[in-house]
Order: structure tokens, then C-alpha cells, then sequence
């Protein structure tokens, strides 16, 4: 698909339709509704209309819950605007429910008079049942506060499906394009995209094509034709820099970044990976992009996975390898093993909600202690965190060049949210990309006891105090590396007590040295404000929101974002300390907010969430409102 | 081959400086021996050879190489080597771990190294015992045995590494002894030379804490009647006047019988290239003590793909396809927009 999307003659607005600044819509129904790929094609129409938008897919983590339960239920929600967005939205306008289950699980979300669609066929009694409904929602006055359209949808689905002769039964499968026709009429997103999306996806099966299409024409027709829609909304497209965008999510981004680390570091890529909720599309991606010469293998395990990766990176090679919390904790030995040997490997944590298998499909950023301090002995390495799923490619590229620059292991820390949500990306000129390569040691670097030229595996680079990188087949410079403590320039084993001391500084003076390269910290909004946010990872999105509005109302507000977590900016302390009040929202228990108390004794205040779920723009302007009075 | 290859180092090039720290008297010093000579015969540098290692007192032989070398983590060495040889098919790589490292904390590696068939030459010094922390059981020691941990004996069954090996699709699986230099060099040298994942155990002797374990098998005053040489192509017979030899029973297992009771026809022929592993797992079982007639050289050796080879042909066949990385196109590959 790498035929541009040609915006002009996309649009479906009319002259009677309503302009609306922004919108959200959310997309409940059972685990097998296909909501996901229904919210997903609303985004990428939207995306190429020209919105500006979020999205925020939310789903169980059992591949199919009982079916018509609430535990079942799998929602998408995107946010689409006209102006820059960086949240999902707090309250949906529209929510579409494809059964009770949907209705009972999200209809809490729907702003209050806000918009809601109704698949009334679902509303059976074995439905209401399985949803724990006591009597029929539609009839107790429990949507009476809403602007409710009612559609027999899988009747309506199945008539339009039955002169293709699909069976009633496979036919019921394509209502969620009838639901996405539906809304897209209602606000006017072209159908044609879809139309053309469908014909190639599903070029395999010209039977399910054609219900597909079938459905997706019925629901806008249905839409034209009913007077429950009465008039049109549009939103029209956002006023982004110019320039050629995709839309894109956090783990392609990360996937992609990594490919283009390759490419700017000049090494193949290795990754070892061991599948695992919400990380896998990473190992996915990159396994199809072969003639980059990456190399991927599916490990059998996550300790094996760190293994390869470690490996691939003594060989040579840029060696990765992909995560979630529980394999971060079993890489753990691996990455403290990297740290002594000291060579360039970056390990990729997408968080979700823990401890243990925990919330697999939902967000959390409870790692960080675990990526900070999670090794034994004195291992320290660096950190680095995304903020938003497009931002995911350039944090590759930055952990890389740490990576490689000091030959360290890097921990890159991305979460569920980051990883499945999504938005536009203005696709960067190749070459504004950053040269991350390093040389290898190809000489002698100096002499043994006997005044002969040698290798010397741990000579320091007086500027960085990374050690050189000579991988086999290199002639002469054969060396061996190990766990055990070893001497300062020859790499021996040494036991010493002085040599201990000295190595154990120099790791930790190497690590030190990274934060020179940082650029001056920005304090956002107000440098003289009473209040200032301090953040890291996906709180970026409603932090930045709450903050827009925060100045938007008159209110003072500073704000910090962190993209390096270790070692910290250099300038962070003398900055945070100017503030009487800083505020961190996390979701965690205030890990980054611990950080920053014991390093700078400041008094910061955490904002802590704890639900699975990002964090609204309200709760984070709550938490300011209350921290100002 | 090498009685013709020029051979392009000396025993002395595979010898690093550092001072060799085994226990005096103990078997590995002889492991490494066999090692370092036989590599000159290799006819590979030393510049293109990695040794890796696990954690144990065999896992210290890395240090001792003149070669590229990784002393890693306990268990991990297959893992890492696997990375090593998948980025770098190039590299000769071998595996050095013991019966705690290989089949205890680190089984699951061993296991999955010898199913992919990755090109690594793995020795496993089997003393079924912890030698470095001191005198444990291992996953090799025997039922009942007295240790530091199991002063009442030990209740855990012993593995059997070949059993294992062969159960894992291990495409060369052999068996030698600490005390025999030449045998070594030759299993060795097989095992190398084998494309695929080859495994060898190593009956070593840790005369600090399981001194003698296998020396009712393997002393030279017993050898002839203990140690059943298994010879490519020919009849199994063991003992002095090579009186005795394994035949399969009616039951379908397999004997040690008097050639003279059952007549040397009845006496099986060891084909290590038999398609199917039953003969060389039975021939694995065939000892379940250190106190009976047990078999060593190479049990099985078949061909199937490499690993390695086989993930870098996916890379060159997707090169081929889709021509060199384009990266500017990946970006543009999920559909675009302009914004003018």
C-alpha cells in the first residue's frame, strides 16, 4: 500500500452538515465484533481527511470472552479534531453498542446528551441476560439522557447480504461495517477509502468482500435515508505542518525506528524476542522486513531472548530484544551481565498493568523501578522513554545511539497505551536523520608486560568512558569477556579490592557522562509559575491537554517531560527546585515522583492512576486545581 | 582431514596467558589439552572462533582460549551462542558447559539449541556434581547420593544427557572420556566438522568432590571390559577378545550377550547415520550406572537444515525479492497523506 491517499474528492461533508471542532467516538461490542478494525478504519479515513487525531484501542485480554458478556466487551476510541489533539478524548460524543454487554460496560463514558447508536437486534433476551441486565435497557429509562438511534442492524446487514447468497449467519458478520457506514455518513467520512480497503484486504475471499462492502453501503444508505439521523456533523481537517503523514501506531513506530537504526548505525539488526501482550507486534513487524537484514528468531524463552540479543551484540550486530514487565524482571541477569561486559544492547519494556500477568491488554508505567533498579549489584544503565505512539521512532533511534555511543545496555520503556494507540506522523526527511554509527576496533591499542602491541578490550575513550567494540574475526584482537570483575584496560579476571572500587566507579561515571549529550531541559508554559508538571511516557498526552486548557483559562503553569529517565538531566534539579509545587502524574505509584524527592529533595507531589487506563485531561486538571488552592 | 590440510597454527596460538585455575588433578586440565591440540588440525584461526560458556568450573574454559570468548551466565550459553552464530554464521562457535549448567538451570536453552539445529559444537563436562559451589547433587548424580544438600541421600532421578539429546533432535550426539586425549580429539573433531548442532558429554572426573565415578568404567585397567567403542559401520563388541557385543532382544531391547551363546550374527552393527533415532537412543539407555559396560563414540549423526544458514537464506531470499531496504518506502508502506 504505498499509494498516496489522495485527499481531494475524500470529503462527504455537505452543505447541510453541522461543523464540529472535535469528536469522539467509541466503538463497544462483543471480543468477535471486529471493533477494532471497525474504530481503526473510521481512524485511517479520518487520518486522511486530514484530522488531527488519538485513538485508543481497549480490549480483554482472553482472545474470546464468553460471548454477549461484559468481560467480552472490546471498545476503540477515537478522537478526531481540527486542531492538535494529543488525548483520546476524556468523554465520547458517540458511542456505538453492538450488544447489551457494550452498552452496559461503556455507556458510563458517554457524555452526558451525547449520541448513542444501538444495535437493537442484540438486544435479545439471552443477551440482556448474559449482560446482567434485569430488565431491557432500551425500555427502563436507563438511556433516556442521551440522543438515542436505534438500527436493527444484523437483520438490516443480513438482508443486504442475501442477494450475494452469503448465509444469514456469515452475513451477521459484517455488521460492524454496517455500524462504520452508519457513522460515517452521520459524520460525513467517505465510504470509498473503505470501499477500496475492503476489495484489497479481503481479495482472497470475493464472498466476504462483497458482504463487507455490502454492509458498509447499507449503513450510510440507512443513514441518508432515516429520520432518527436528522442532520449531518463534519469535522473539518486540522491545520497540521505541511508535509506527507501516515498514520501510525507505538510499537510500528518503535519497529520502524529500529529499522532505521540499522540503517543510521549501519549494523544488522538482531532481535530475540519471546512473544508476549502488548510487545509481540514489534517481533511481527520486524519480522517481515527481512531484506534489511534483520534478523529476528522467536525465542524460547524471555532469558533466551536477552541471550541472542547479547550475543548478536558481542558479534557485532545491533541485538534487541523486545518485552513486557514479566520478561523484563526474567532478562533481568542478562542485561546486569551486559552492563559488566559492557556492549551495546537495547532492551524494549511496552508496559502494561502488573504485577504478574496482571492487566495484560491494558496500560500501566509501573516499570520504571523495575528498569531503573531492577539488577543486582551496582548495574546502572540508561533509560529512555516515548511519549506518543509516533514519538516511539525517535525514542528507538535516541536508545540506539546511547546504546551504541557508550556501549551500554539501554532500556527503552514504551506501554500498552503508546503501543496500540495512534496518530498522525509527518514522515521525516531521511537524511534530518541523526549518523548514529561507531567504528570498531580494528588495531592494537596499546602494549602487554612485555612491551608487545595488545588489545586492550577495556581501554576507556577518555570522553565517553565506553570501552572499544572488536568483534570476532577480527585478527589479533582476540579477547574474552565474562561476568567475573575484571582489570580496568586488559579485561583480566581481578579480584582486587582497589580494582573493584575503580570498575565499579567507572560504570557509574560512564553512565554519568550520557546526560552531556541532553540538550537544556524545557520548562513549558511558565518558568515562573507556582505549579509545575513534571512527567515521563504516555502521561505526556493528557498532561499536555490539561495544560493547553490550564493556560487557556489564565492559570500559570509550568511543565517538565522527560525523555531521559537515567541518568537524569543535568539541569533538572536546579530547575525543579525553583518551583514551589511540583506535581508528577503517573501511572504508578509515584516512582518517577520517589526519584526526584530522594535526588533533589524536592517536595514533589504525586498524581498517581492506577486503573489500567490512561489518564483524562480532568483528573490531571483536578489534580492541579487542588494543588493551586 | 588432517593428514592433508596445511595446518595454519601451532597448540600454542589456541593458549591464552592466563594462568589455568582448576583444581590440580582435576579433569577439565585434560579437556582443555585435547581441545588445544586438536584445533591446529581444525584448519580454522583462532581469530573466527568464539567459545562460550555458561557458569561452573567447566565454564571458566573460555579464559583459557586464545579465541573470541564469552564466560556468561549459568545456563544461558546456548542462548547466547545461538545469538552469536544467528548474526554471524561465519564464526566457529563452541558451546563449554556441565551437567548444573547445561541440564539443570539452563535445560530449556540446551534443549531448544539442539532442536533448531544451530551450528555450535557443544561439550558437556558431565562429574555429576557441583564442583564450584562446593558439592552438590547435579541433575546427573545418582539416586541415593550423599552431598552437602542431601545428607540423607539424594531422591531426585538423574537425567540421562544423551536420552535428553537425542529427545531434543540433536542431529550429533557422542560420548567420551577425560582420560583419553586421542579419543577426545577425535569426537571433537567429528563433532566440529558435523553442519548442525553436535553434543558431546564428557565423562570428567572432579576428583574434589566426586572423585572416581567413572573410574569402574573408564580405568585402564577395566577399559576393555567396561567401555563398549561404538565403530561406525561395525559389529558392537566390547572385552578383551572382543567376546562380547549388544544384540536386540526379542523383546526389542537391547542386550549385552557373549558373542559365543548367540553367534556373531545376532550381534547388532552401530550405524550412527540411521535416519531414525531408536538405535541410538537405545544404545544412549544402554548404561544406567557408571558401574556397567557403557558405550562411547558417536551415537547418532544425521543431516537436516542448520539453523543459522537457514534464517540468513530467509534474509537473502528477502533481499532478493524485495531488493535492498528502502527505508523512506517502509514509512510510506501503511498509506499517506499530504498536508499542503
Amino acid at each position: 500500500m504505498t499509494d498516496t491517499i489522495d485527499r481531494s474528492g475524500t470529503s462527504g461533508a455537505t452543505p447541510e452538515s453541522e461543523v464540529l471542532d472535535r469528536l469522539v467516538v467509541r466503538f463497544a461490542g462483543d471480543s468477535g465484533d471486529g471493533m477494532q478494525l471497525t474504530g481503526d478504519r473510521f481512524t485511517s479515513v479520518s487520518a486522511s481527511f486530514g484530522n488531527d487525531l488519538s485513538t485508543l484501542p481497549d480490549f480483554p485480554a482472553e482472545i474470546r470472552a464468553p460471548a454477549g458478556t461484559v468481560n467480552g466487551v472490546s471498545s476503540f476510541q477515537v478522537h478526531i479534531s481540527d486542531h492538535d489533539i494529543t488525548t483520546p478524548g476524556d468523554e465520547p460524543n458517540v458511542l456505538v453498542a453492538m450488544n447489551p454487554a457494550a452498552l452496559k460496560a461503556d455507556l458510563h463514558r458517554l457524555e452526558m446528551g451525547g449520541t448513542l447508536i444501538i444495535n437493537e437486534d442484540a438486544f435479545d433476551e439471552r443477551n440482556l441476560e448474559k449482560a446482567e441486565y434485569e430488565s431491557n435497557p432500551l425500555d427502563d429509562g436507563t438511556i433516556s439522557g442521551y440522543r438515542v438511534i436505534k438500527v436493527p442492524m444484523t437483520s438490516m446487514t443480513k438482508d443486504a447480504c442475501e442477494p450475494l447468497g452469503v448465509k444469514p449467519r456469515d452475513a451477521e458478520r459484517s455488521k460492524n461495517f454496517f455500524a462504520l457506514g452508519l457513522v460515517s455518513f452521520m459524520y460525513t467520512r467517505p465510504i470509498q477509502p473503505t470501499l477500496d480497503w475492503i476489495e484489497q484486504k479481503f481479495s482472497k475471499n470475493e464472498q466476504v468482500a462483497a458482504a463487507n462492502a455490502a454492509a458498509l453501503k447499507a449503513g450510510f444508505h440507512f443513514g441518508e435515508t432515516t429520520e432518527q439521523v436528522g442532520h449531518r456533523y463534519e469535522v473539518r481537517p486540522a491545520s497540521l505542518p505541511p508535509g506527507e503523514y501516515t498514520s501510525i501506531t507505538g510499537n510500528t513506530a518503535l519497529a520502524w525506528g529500529l529499522v532505521a537504526a540499522g540503517q543510521l548505525a549501519k549494523l544488522p539488526v538482531t532481535l530475540g524476542s519471546y512473544p508476549i501482550t502488548p510487545a509481540s507486534d514489534i517481533l511481527h513487524e520486524l519480522s517481515r522486513h527481512k531484506h534489511f537484514g534483520i534478523r529476528t528468531v522467536q525465542a524460547e524463552d524471555e532469558i533466551a531472548a536477552a541471550g541472542m540479543a547479547l550475543g548478536a551484540a558481542y558479534a557485532g550486530h545491533l541485538g534487541v530484544t523486545t518485552t513486557s514487565g514479566p520478561g523484563l524482571a526474567l532478562k533481568s541477569e542478562t542485561i546486569s551481565l551486559a552492563t559488566a561486559i559492557e556492549l551495546p544492547m537495547l532492551i524494549i519494556d511496552i508496559q502494561r498493568g502488573g504485577p504478574s500477568t496482571g492487566l495484560p491488554t491494558k496500560t500501566e508505567a509501573a516499570d520504571l523501578n523495575l528498569a531503573l533498579y531492577g539488577r543486582h549489584g551496582e548495574a546502572p544503565l540508561p533509560v529512555v522513554a516515548s511519549y506518543t505512539p509516533a514519538q516511539c521512532f525517535h525514542a528507538a533511534i535516541e536508545a540506539v545511539r546511547i546504546a551504541l555511543k557508550y556501549r551500554t545496555p539501554v532500556i527503552l520503556l514504551s506501554d500498552g497505551y503508546l503501543a496500540n494507540g495512534s496518530e498522525p506522523w509527518l514522515i521525516p526527511e531521511i537524511d534530518s536523520l541523526p549518523d548514529i554509527s561507531v567504528p570498531f576496533q580494528t588495531e592494537f591499542n596499546g602494549t602487554d608486560g612485555d612491551g608487545n602491541p595488545t588489545y586492550l578490550p577495556y581501554l576507556r575513550d577518555p570522553d565517553t568512558l565506553a570501552r572499544p567494540w572488536a568483534i570476532p574475526g577480527t585478527p589479533g584482537l582476540m579477547h574474552r569477556v565474562g561476568g567475573l570483575e575484571k582489570s580496568d584496560e586488559t579485561g583480566n579476571v581481578n579480584y582486587t579490592p582497589a580494582n573493584h572500587q575503580l570498575m565499579g566507579d567507572l560504570r557509574q561515571a560512564k553512565l554519568d557522562r550520557i546526560a552531556s549529550d541532553y540538550p537544556a531541559t524545557e520548562v513549558h508554559g511558565d518558568a515562573d509559575a507556582d505549579i509545575c508538571l513534571l512527567t515521563w511516557g504516555s502521561t505526556y498526552a493528557a498532561v499536555h491537554a490539561a495544560w493547553q486548557r490550564q493556560r487557556r483559562a489564565g492559570h500559570q503553569l509550568a511543565w517538565i517531560h522527560l525523555t531521559h529517565l537515567s541518568p537524569l538531566p543535568n539541569d533538572l534539579g536546579d530547575l525543579l527546585r525553583k518551583f514551589p509545587k511540583v506535581l508528577v502524574p503517573e501511572l504508578n505509584r509515584g516512582q518517577l515522583c520517589n526519584v526526584v524527592r530522594g535526588k533533589y529533595l524536592v517536595d514533589a507531589k504525586s498524581v498517581s492512576k492506577m486503573s489500567g487506563l490512561p489518564f483524562r485531561t480532568a483528573e490531571i486538571e483536578a489534580a492541579i486545581e487542588e494543588a493551586r488552592t | 582431514m588432517s593428514d592433508t590440510a596445511v595446518n595454519l597454527t601451532t597448540k600454542k596460538d589456541w593458549a591464552s596467558d592466563q594462568e589455568v585455575r582448576w583444581c590440580p588433578g582435576c579433569g577439565d586440565y585434560g579437556i582443555l589439552q585435547a581441545v588445544q591440540q586438536l584445533m591446529p588440525d581444525l584448519g580454522v584461526t583462532p581469530e573466527n572462533t568464539v567459545f562460550i560458556s555458561g557458569i561452573g568450573c567447566s565454564s571458566r574454559f573460555p579464559y583459557y582460549m586464545n579465541t573470541y570468548g564469552m564466560h556468561s551466565i549459568h545456563g544461558r550459553a546456548p542462548a547466547i551462542a545461538t545469538g552469536l552464530k544467528v548474526a554471524r554464521p561465519d564464526l566457529d562457535v563452541w558451546v563449554i558447559t556441565g551437567d548444573g549448567d547445561g541440564l539443570s538451570i539452563g535445560g530449556n536453552h540446551l534443549i531448544h539449541a539442539l532442536r533448531r539445529n544451530v551450528n555450535l559444537t557443544i561439550l558437556l563436562f558431565n562429574n555429576r556434581i557441583y564442583g564450584l559451589t562446593k558439592g552438590q547433587f547435579s541433575p546427573t548424580s545418582e539416586l541415593g547420593k550423599v552431598t552437602k544438600s542431601t545428607p540423607f541421600g539424594s531422591i531426585d532421578p538423574p537425567f540421562n544427557p544423551l536420552a535428553i539429546a537425542i529427545g531434543a533432535e540433536a542431529s550429533f550426539v557422542a560420548r567420551t572420556h577425560d582420560l583419553d586425549r586421542q579419543h577426545m580429539m577425535s569426537i571433537f573433531k567429528a563433532a566440529h566438522d558435523h553442519q548442525g548442532a553436535s553434543f558431546v558429554e564428557i565423562y570428567q572426573n572432579c576428583n574434589v568432590f566426586n572423585d572416581g565415578q567413572f573410574s569402574e568404567v573408564t580405568k585402564r585397567s577395566v577399559r576393555d571390559e567396561m567401555m563398549i567403542d561404538l565403530v561406525q559401520g561395525e559389529k558392537i563388541l566390547f572385552g578383551a577378545e572382543r567376546q562380547r557385543g549388544v544384540m536386540m532382544g526379542s523383546d526389542g531391547f537391547l542386550k549385552l550377550v557373549d558373542v559365543a551363546d548367540v553367534g556373531i550374527d545376532k550381534i547388532l552393527v552401530h550405524d550412527r547415520y540411521a535416519p531414525h533415532p531408536s538405535l541410538a537412543a537405545a544404545l544412549a539407555r544402554l548404561s544406567h550406572d557408571d558401574h556397567s559396560p557403557t558405550p562411547f563414540g558417536i551415537f547418532r549423526e544425521t543431516e537436516r537444515p542448520e539453523y543459522a544458514g537457514a534464517v540468513s537464506a530467509q534474509v537473502a531470499a528477502a533481499s532478493e525479492r524485495n531488493g535492498p531496504g528502502d527505508l523512506g518506502a517502509l514509512l510510506r508502506s501503511n498509506g499517506t497523506w499530504s498536508v499542503a
